[in-house]
């Protein structure tokens, strides 16, 4: 049987990465590949379109409850959803208290140990807190955990300016052990050129667009139902858009450690697709009454 | 006289340096300096309350072994929890000897461990509410508690647990005073800035609780401050004190108690005798009450007198009267001591390593004794202690700033003291080496070691470990005879 493939889904907060990791897995599981999804959010809401629940209960949630995360079995955290995908949250506290990166790292520890990563899976994705703020929420790239990373991104700023980021994070991990860069996955925003600007991202980070999903309510429709395009409205042409993507996943073969660019790279190449104005560097610093002094000098 | 010329010591420190890398080299060389007595400052010749190197082998503690095991841990009826994992509080438990009179686990606690054992849930959701519910247990389990402290360790500075505000809302319910202390200990390069946090503590929630509420005060009334009571050493400066007409009102810390920190505002006198450790509230009550303080030194008969008269003189003709009738009856005793042990003693020479005063404070005690110090050094002292140094030691003597354990080890081999003073972590090296050692951080087991009292059990304890049979023992009988050159022959 084929070895079991780990991927992490980084991106931008908000992007739309557990929207798209979820379609993703459930396009894969249609496909017949056993896949589990583990949640590194403290949110904890990366696998309710595939359970149709409003929050899983989480690792480090029943490990509070129990006292510590030794007095917990495998069952207590897995449960499983459409077309049997395993599903897992690490959980951790709200805002504001405690350390979320720890829960990440002591919920993927239990994993491992409890034997969660079975023979019989196929693929495991990690569906990972938007910024990489400390150590704990780059636990899924390090050694032996995932090594494939697709990134979220859109054609706006902040979302390419993330992806470079995260980028630079896996160069870090890449150099040392086996994680890399697999693809950028374009979830559109209905941006100008948006499909050419991240193939332009993908390219200078030695990488590729691995699939550009369209923007397309029955998503949103789906999700209201707690369920996934693909369960609810399979003939749905945006259903085609998810398996497609998985399909490319499955075949994907372009693992790269990232060339990530620099901040003036990004911007221009941010400007070349009219996304950002050439900058005026006149006008840096400067007060709305200084500006206009400027113009009567002028 | 130093146990090498001036020439020979440089030689030493550049031979020493050699084996570490340029870097290391240069920065070592900025801790190591031999003494000249008429220097002002010690700031061009020694930098200290720095970074150690990555590499070397420390002594050094961190701010939670500052705030915890010195400053907050001995005040007998305050109870200290260690806020982390276990460790940090099982490990300061107990043992720096910080005698109390008092029933554990009644109205005193410096010996028990509280500590809020955390656990990964602890780390992953915050232990702010394992907090609150400790605080009432502490509360429930042993009422007579008079305040707590919560010492915080690493990992709380990292979650960034909210103990000021546990500490606010536990103080109005249990109606006593709760003190958060931000002493992790990845904060500051030492110790040192433990004691400085938990001074800061004190200031901030303790000194000004008692501020204008009644008490009788007298015009002799004093306080002493930075006696931690090893081995009863307060006790025995306390005795001096008193018999020369003084009225002690608080001990900091060692066998204290919140009343008398609180009630501290009240005396005309500070004496400060750990200057490392407590200057910091020492300036404090300076600036709020106008309270002058006094570094005083209860080291051996000279320093004992010295500091009398010194005490003395802040007061009027009783209180000076006082100090002479003291000295006057103590006197014959301390010679006594030293009729009986200088002539065992003399001429010996030490090296110290100890923390932040005792390098410089016991000089007096070991020069009664007729033995001479030859190389000192602190853990965690600043610059100001450096400068009181090169006072107290001898000319070309060798001074060191946080010495690394293969520096200390080559400096002994080249100046082959005939006693080292330092800490249990340096004491079974120098043992092995054949060395006699004292611990100069617990006495021993012994002590105390202030005042007059003291000042015959330093006498005595020294004698017996310089004088031991057993150095004679050192070598096994079948090496060579010539491998024991290190080897000390007793007297």
């Amino acid at each position: 049987m084929a070895k079991l493939r780990q991927a992490a889904i980084y991106g931008k907060g908000g992007i739309g990465k557990s929207t798209t990791t979820q379609n993703l897995v459930a396009a894969l599981a249609e496909a017949g590949k056993k896949v589990m999804i583990v949640g590194c959010d403290p949110k904890a809401d990366s696998t309710r379109l595939i359970l149709h629940a409003k929050a899983q209960n989480s690792v480090m949630e029943l490990a509070a409850e129990a006292g510590s995360v030794e007095d917990l079995e495998l069952e207590d955290v897995l449960s499983v959803g459409y077309g049997g995908i395993k599903c897992v949250e690490s959980g951790g506290p709200e805002p504001g208290v405690g350390c979320a990166g720890r829960g990440v790292i002591t919920a993927i520890n239990f994993l491992e140990e409890e034997g969660a990563y079975s023979d019989d899976l196929d693929f495991v994705f990690y569906d990972v807190l938007g910024d990489v703020v400390c150590g704990g929420f780059a636990m899924p790239i390090r050694e032996n955990k995932a090594q494939e990373i697709y990134i979220v991104c859109s054609g706006e700023m902040m979302a390419m300016y993330a992806a470079n980021n995260i980028a630079k994070g896996i160069v870090k991990y890449a150099n040392s052990g086996s994680v890399r860069l697999a693809g950028l996955i374009c979830n559109s925003r209905n941006t100008d050129r948006e499909d050419e600007l991240i193939m332009a991202l993908a390219e200078k980070l030695g990488s590729q667009m691995i699939h550009f999903i369209p923007r397309d309510n029955a998503v949103q429709h789906a999700e209201i139902r707690r369920m996934t395009v693909i369960e609810f409205d399979p003939t749905h042409k945006q259903a085609d858009e998810y398996r497609a993507l998985a399909n490319k996943i499955v075949d994907n073969k372009k693992f790269v450690i990232p060339t990530p660019i620099t901040m003036d790279e990004l911007e221009a190449l941010l400007m070349e697709f009219g996304i950002m104005e050439v900058e005026n560097t006149a006008i840096i610093g400067k007060t709305a009454a200084e500006l206009a002094a400027d113009a009567i000098a002028a | 006289m130093s146990a090498l010329t001036r020439e020979e010591t440089e030689a030493l420190i550049q031979e020493v340096l050699e084996v570490y890398p340029e870097k290391a080299k240069k920065d070592r060389a900025k801790h190591l300096m031999i003494n000249d007595k008429e220097l002002e400052s010690s700031k061009k010749c020694i930098s200290s309350n720095r970074k150690s190197l990555p590499g070397v082998m420390t002594m050094r503690g961190c701010a939670y072994a500052g705030s915890k095991g010195v400053v907050w841990g001995p005040i007998k009826d305050v109870i200290s929890i260690s806020h982390g994992p276990i460790g940090c509080g099982q490990y300061s438990r107990a043992g720096r000897r910080n005698y109390y009179s008092g029933t554990s686990g009644i109205d005193s606690f410096c010996e028990m461990n509280f500590s809020s054992d955390f656990q990964e849930k602890d780390i992953v959701f915050g232990g702010d509410k394992k907090l609150a519910k400790l605080i009432n247990e502490i509360e429930t389990l042993f009422p007579l508690n008079k305040g707590i402290s919560v010492q915080s360790e690493c990992p709380v500075g990292l979650i960034g647990d909210d103990i000021e505000a546990v500490a606010k809302k536990a103080a109005k319910e249990l109606d006593k005073p709760v003190v958060p202390v931000r002493c992790e200990g990845f904060r500051g390069v030492s110790q040192s800035l433990g004691h400085h946090i938990a001074n800061d503590s004190v200031r901030d929630w303790i000194i000004s609780n008692r501020d204008g509420r009644a008490f009788e005060k007298t015009p002799y009334d004093v306080a002493i401050l930075g006696d931690y009571n090893v081995g009863g050493d307060a006790w025995a400066s306390r005795i001096l004190l008193e018999e020369m007409g003084l009225r002690v009102v608080a001990q900091w810390s060692g066998d204290g108690t919140l009343a008398e920190m609180e009630n501290t505002p009240n005396v005309k006198l500070n004496l400060l005798h750990c200057y490392r450790s407590m200057n910091y509230i020492s300036r404090h009550m300076e600036e709020k009450y106008g309270i002058p303080w006094l570094e005083y030194n209860f080291f051996g008969p000279t320093k004992i007198k010295e500091s009398l008269r010194k005490i003395a003189g802040f007061f009027d003709g009783s209180i000076k009267e006082g100090a002479e009738r003291v000295i006057e009856k103590y006197t014959p005793q301390m010679d006594a001591v030293i009729a009986k042990f200088k002539p065992r003693l003399q001429g010996k020479k030490v090296m110290l390593y100890v923390g932040g005063l005792r390098p410089r404070h016991v000089v007096g005690a070991y020069e009664d004794l007729g033995m001479e110090v030859v190389g000192a050094g602190y853990e965690f002292a600043h610059n100001d202690d450096y400068d009181r140094t090169i006072k107290e030691m001898g000319d070309a003597t060798l001074i060191y700033d946080d010495v690394t354990g293969y520096e200390f080890e080559e400096f002994v081999k080249a100046m082959k003291p005939d006693l080292i003073g330092s800490g249990i972590k340096e004491k079974y090296v120098f043992h092995k080496m054949g060395v006699p050692f004292r611990q100069l951080h617990s006495w021993d087991y012994s002590g105390p070691y202030h005042g007059c009292d003291g000042f015959a059990v330093f006498a005595r304890d020294m004698d017996m470990t310089i004088n031991n049979p057993c150095w004679n023992m050192m070598q096994a009988p079948w090496q060579p005879k010539a491998a024991g050159s290190l080897l000390k022959v007793a007297a």
